[in-house]
């Protein structure tokens, strides 16, 4: 900023050139000059911007698209199998298995077991995720593979009649194209066939709209809870004089400081058969000892759990709102003769009304994505979406699955930061 | 300020840099009561032998950690404690290291370990420590004298005996206990779970009490569900029910009819860091005498014959004898089930994805 | 509030009260599980819930094992000896840079205890992350506070997204990617035999990815005090002669400090409390306290948890203390009166 410093210079004595237009103290005529003025202070800004960025793009922003491209991509198949691959290409997917497919799928085999004992069953384990019980077929084929001999699809038969079933080659078939909508196709319940359409997934498969739905009821129910507990306690908070105000909000801001692993353990020590709240329970006589409330592990826990750690982030952008309100304004309207509840319901509520939607935003998009809380309270039926997308990554070990699942996901949260961006806006996003 | 963030860099240098000069393996077993055992019997004599370090990581069975780690090209694990059946598929699928026999010690006697170990014990690609079951348990105290639950039947009937109960989140000993409770009789189990009809009756049977669950994944889970009062009945592994009983002298009782027997075995996943000395820990902890002194901290049997004249008592009250706490105690083995590690190690994948399909449902 | 005026009614009396009430009962749902794990982390017993002995008031119901369990849990021989004058001695030859300490109970604490790995992993990776987040992005938000910033808008919501993507999907990325031989050998050549340049299950690894979700709390931060700066100081300065360097860090930092270091809490205390980067990242001798808490809670919630996470709540109350005083100062300097 400091080279631009406008420098008068009293030796020149014309400031203009023929035309009339300023000339800068150089001689060059000033527009030009601001225009070279403004972009080095834009390329100075941006250098200063540059290295975050660059950090971001490459440790974030870049593997998150690598993740997303993971959800079409799985040349799992073709890759080990690529004699087979090329011979399926030709296959209409209809007609009966050729003698040349078979021999292909015996080749490959025989070729991928010597690179590595664990490829002929990544082939079976990425099968398998078309058409159950390929895996065993896969391993069983390999054992006996290299002593096969011409015709290969009768030995193919010998090994497992599963050969004979269409519904195999066809699932060779899905798996061997490199592009696929399977997995994305898959994370709705649908099902992609080797002749390019789609079906409906079993009905006892079908998990994944059910969980996006309950994902988004669940954040909705959680962002409910803290707007009903968030709002009477920001109110109360910027109405009260600052040292009692204060004094309060330190019971707000210790549980958005203690960690979230520490308020998930303390939720359990509150909520479990044996925990404080049960204990209250039953002596206070609300129950019996034999018939404790089922608290933790469940749905109710996540909830309970996830509505305590998120309200801090309800209150704090409320509260900041209300401070902001002048109190003018309820008392303009109770003097021109509006009830309480009128001059709250018409004047003072729809003031805050940023500030809420600031908040049940922010908790909405921090909650579509909770994973150590259900993880660790949800028991089986308070496992949300992120818990799946894990499971997959981690268990099923079936990353393209778990990368589409998250596609979802992630477009689910960027439309809410869109429209967070929109309503607030990203600069007064405000912590603490 | 300057001075200060030297100083604090400078001390803490000093501090780790004598961390690392020995080898530092991490081994990997079922956390708890159990890794407790092993850590007694068999991490720290190593270490004061070797001047190794051990770093203790926990996890609950399954191949799915090695696979990550091995298809991911970053091996992490050096050795860890697995189920029959997932050695076999590891091995298998090329996921562990294979394990030359010769670097194990004889017996006492002279006794070739080949010959000293029990069978299935030694295996391609891994070397088994123990014997252990899967059983259910029950709070003594919650039931009296005349209505305790006897059988396997009685842990799937909640009518007659209502309350939650614990299962392991997984297929395995699930589907096997589902069919002796409907009346399977143990030697017939896998013929009957090798059919797809089997499969669904264990699965209809498991049905039946699917609201009343509360799953649990680690082994130290089902006491504390227990002493919890979370659930009233939970499968578990037997070693863990009996350190409770013994050590923190909870009121459990151990129903042995239908228990699903295995053994436990170290493997060394492909690509191993430490290889070498993983290999060194491995023949350590699976002497004689390691595996006996095992057997005092937790009720599991020691995978080498040798071993079992020198098994005692519990480790902190010399008139507890371990051997009638066994899994193979004849009193305990009735109406037990070996494990089918070959039905396991073909059918797993299979049977996981039904089960998870069957869990969201 | 606090005082009613004399001519309130009988129903908005009862209405005051009940919301007071409502109001008590939501800070006591916010505060009492905090509050709750202190005396329960005394418990004597192995249990995660109070014993009668302990509601009793009974001293023998209570114990400190749990705090000494986190010293000793992990160690090879905790039975050697242990007192302030062992502790002192170690402690002072281990500051020495060519220390030869003999292994001590307390050399074997730091070197094999589980939580004191965890609570050194915990700051290592703490400081180095921090240190990232706060130089790129008290950079960063200089740079996109000055409003000739190009594309100001779009660059901004990048940086911040951070905040905002599940971090599973953001984990499981960084698993993905990280898991890559970066090693040119490998990825030009397509040679096997490469030596792995692998950042997954690296103490890099996890330092980046919590140094990518801590920058956007240093940005928030900064740009917030940078909202009130007066640009004519810079200019005064720079009339006075000082070069960007000076005027940076005579005249802009001393303003934006405060703005700083509580960004920089933010992103260490983000950091101190990631654990699914870590599950995803980090290897087993890598592993953190929360993500020791982790397993501790899926596995088995022994007190030696409870006794954690006291300790935790009280470090939370001596960051909130901080945080207090360092908004105060800022308010002062910024010439804003203290509210």
């Amino acid at each position: 900023m400091t080279d631009v410093s406008y420098q008068p210079d009293t030796t020149r004595g014309s400031l203009t050139d023929a035309s009339g237009a300023l000339l800068a103290a150089d001689g060059t005529p000033l527009k030009k000059k601001l225009r070279q003025a403004l972009a080095v202070s834009r390329r100075r800004a941006f250098l200063l911007v540059a290295p975050l960025l660059l950090f971001i793009l490459a440790s974030f922003a870049i593997p998150i698209l690598l993740l997303l491209v993971q959800g079409v991509k799985d040349n799992t198949f073709s890759s080990i199998m690529p004699e087979t691959t090329s011979v399926l290409r030709e296959w209409d997917s209809n007609s009966e298995p050729t003698e040349e497919m078979a021999a292909a799928v015996v080749m490959d085999l025989i070729s991928a077991k010597e690179i590595s004992r664990s490829l002929p069953t990544k082939v079976g384990t990425r099968v398998n995720r078309e058409v159950s019980g390929a895996i065993s077929l896969f391993k069983k084929t390999t054992r006996k593979a290299p002593k096969m001999e011409a015709p290969f699809l009768a030995e193919l038969y010998k090994v497992d009649k599963k050969w004979k079933d269409p519904a195999y080659w066809k699932a060779m078939k899905i798996a061997s194209k490199t592009i696929t909508p399977a997995y994305y196709a898959a994370a709705v319940d649908k099902k992609y066939l080797a002749d390019g359409s789609f079906a409906d997934q079993p009905e006892d498969r079908q998990i994944y709209v059910s969980l996006f739905v309950k994902t988004i009821l669940v954040s909705g129910g959680v962002m409910l809870a803290c707007v009903l507990l968030g709002f009477p306690v920001a109110y109360l908070l910027s109405h009260l004089p600052a040292r009692q105000a204060n004094l309060l909000m330190i019971l707000v801001l210790l549980p958005f400081w203690t960690s979230l692993l520490v308020r998930t353990t303390a939720w359990i020590a509150m909520l479990q058969s044996a925990g404080v709240l049960n204990d209250i329970f039953v002596w206070i006589g609300i129950t019996s000892d034999d018939q404790r409330f089922s608290l933790i592990y469940n749905m109710t826990g996540t909830i309970i759990a996830m509505t305590h750690i998120l309200l801090p982030f309800m209150i704090l952008p409320i509260y900041s709102v209300m401070k902001a309100i002048p109190p003018s304004h309820v008392r303009a309207a109770k003097s021109l003769g509006a009830t309480n509840w009128t001059a709250f319901w018409r004047v003072y509520f729809p003031a805050t009304i940023p500030g809420i939607g600031a908040g049940g935003l922010l908790v909405f998009i921090l909650a579509i994505g909770y994973y150590i809380t259900p993880a660790l309270v949800g028991g089986q039926d308070g496992q949300l979406i992120s818990n799946f997308i894990a499971y997959h990554m981690q268990k099923s070990l079936n990353w393209s699955l778990a990368a589409a699942l998250g596609g979802i996901l992630l477009i689910l949260v960027l439309i809410l930061y869109w429209l967070y961006d929109k309503i607030v806006g990203i600069d007064n996003m405000k912590l603490g | 300020m300057k001075r200060a963030i030297l100083l604090a860099a400078a001390s803490g240098i000093a501090l780790t840099g004598s961390a690392y000069a020995a080898d530092t393996i991490t081994v990997v077993s079922w956390g708890g009561a159990y890794t407790k055992s092993q850590v007694e019997a068999y991490h720290k004599p190593w270490i004061a032998k070797t001047g190794n370090k051990i770093v203790s990581e926990d996890y609950n069975g399954g191949l799915a950690e090695v696979k990550a780690q091995v298809e991911a090209g970053n091996v992490t694990w050096d050795i860890v404690d697995v189920e029959l059946s997932d050695a076999i598929r590891g091995c298998d699928e090329g996921l562990l290291e294979e394990i030359d026999h010769s670097v194990l010690p004889d017996a006492p006697d002279g006794t070739p370990a080949t010959e000293d170990f029990i069978g299935l014990a030694l295996h391609d690609c891994a070397v088994a420590n123990i014997v252990w079951s899967t059983i259910y348990a029950y709070d003594g105290s919650k039931y009296n004298a005349f209505e305790r639950p006897r059988s396997m039947a009685d842990f799937f009937n909640t009518k007659k005996f209502p309350g939650k109960r614990g299962l392991r989140k997984s297929p395995k000993a699930n589907l096997e206990m589902a069919l002796v409770a409907d009346g399977v009789a143990a030697a017939d189990v896998y013929d009957i779970l090798s059919t797809s009809e089997g499969v669904d009756r264990a699965f209809a049977k498991l049905d039946s009490i699917k609201d009343d669950v509360v799953w649990w994944e680690a082994g130290a889970q089902p006491p504390q569900l227990l002493a919890d009062g979370e659930v009233k009945m939970t499968t578990a592994y037997n070693g863990r029910i009996f350190n409770a009983m013994a050590s923190e002298g909870k009121p459990f009782e151990i129903v042995w009819d239908g228990q699903v027997f295995d053994v436990d075995l170290w493997a060394i996943p492909k690509g191993a860091p430490n290889k070498e000395a993983a290999l060194d820990f491995l023949a350590f902890s699976t002497d004689t005498q390691r595996l006996a002194d095992q057997a005092a901290w937790i009720s599991y049997g020691p995978a080498r014959k040798s071993s079992a004249p020198l098994v005692g008592a519990y480790n902190s009250d010399p008139d507890l004898a371990m051997g009638p706490h066994m899994p193979t105690a004849p009193g305990n083995f009735m109406n037990a089930i070996a494990n089918g590690f070959e039905f396991w190690a073909d059918n797993q994948d299979e049977l996981n994805e039904r089960f998870n399909a069957w869990l969201a449902s | 509030m606090s005082s009613l005026p004399p001519y309130t009614t009988t129903g908005q009396r009862i209405w005051h009260y009940t919301f007071l009430f409502i109001c008590a009962l939501i800070f006591i749902f916010l505060i009492t599980p905090i509050l709750i794990i202190a005396p329960l982390s005394f418990n004597a017993e192995p249990y995660f819930s109070f014993t009668d002995g302990m509601l009793g008031f009974e001293s023998e119901a209570y114990s400190t094992r749990w705090y000494k369990d986190i010293l000793v849990n992990g160690m090879s021989d905790p039975t050697q000896p242990n007192n302030w004058g062992v502790f002192w001695d170690w402690f002072w030859k281990a500051l020495s840079p060519f220390h030869t300490a003999p292994p001590s109970f307390y050399t074997d604490a730091w070197e094999n205890a589980q939580w004191i790995r965890a609570m050194r992993n915990s700051f290592f990776i703490g400081f180095f992350a921090t240190m990232i987040a706060v130089t790129l992005g008290t950079l960063a938000a200089i740079g996109l506070s000055r409003s000739e910033m190009p594309a100001r808008g779009a660059i901004m919501s990048l940086l911040i997204s951070p905040l905002i993507v599940p971090l599973v999907v953001t984990a499981a990325g960084m698993f993905y990617f990280y898991s890559t031989n970066f090693n040119p050998d490998s990825w030009l050549n397509g040679n096997p035999d490469a030596s792995s340049w692998i950042l997954a299950q690296t103490y890099a690894g996890v330092i980046l990815a919590h140094a990518a979700l801590g920058t956007p709390f240093v940005i928030i931060t900064v740009t917030a005090t940078l909202v009130g700066f007066d640009k004519s100081l810079v200019r005064a300065g720079a009339s006075m002669g000082a070069g960007p360097a000076k005027t940076f860090w005579k005249i802009q930092m001393p303003l934006i400090l405060p703005g700083v270091v509580s960004g920089g809490l933010f992103a260490f205390i983000t950091s101190f409390d990631e654990v699914v980067a870590v599950l995803f990242l980090a290897g087993p001798e890598h592993r953190t306290i929360p993500r020791q808490m982790y397993s501790g809670i899926r596995e088995q919630i022994s007190p030696t948890i409870l006794a954690v996470a006291t300790i935790l709540v009280i470090l939370s109350v001596i960051l909130l203390a901080t945080l207090e005083l360092l908004r105060r100062r800022s308010e002062r300097l910024r010439g804003l009166s203290p509210s």
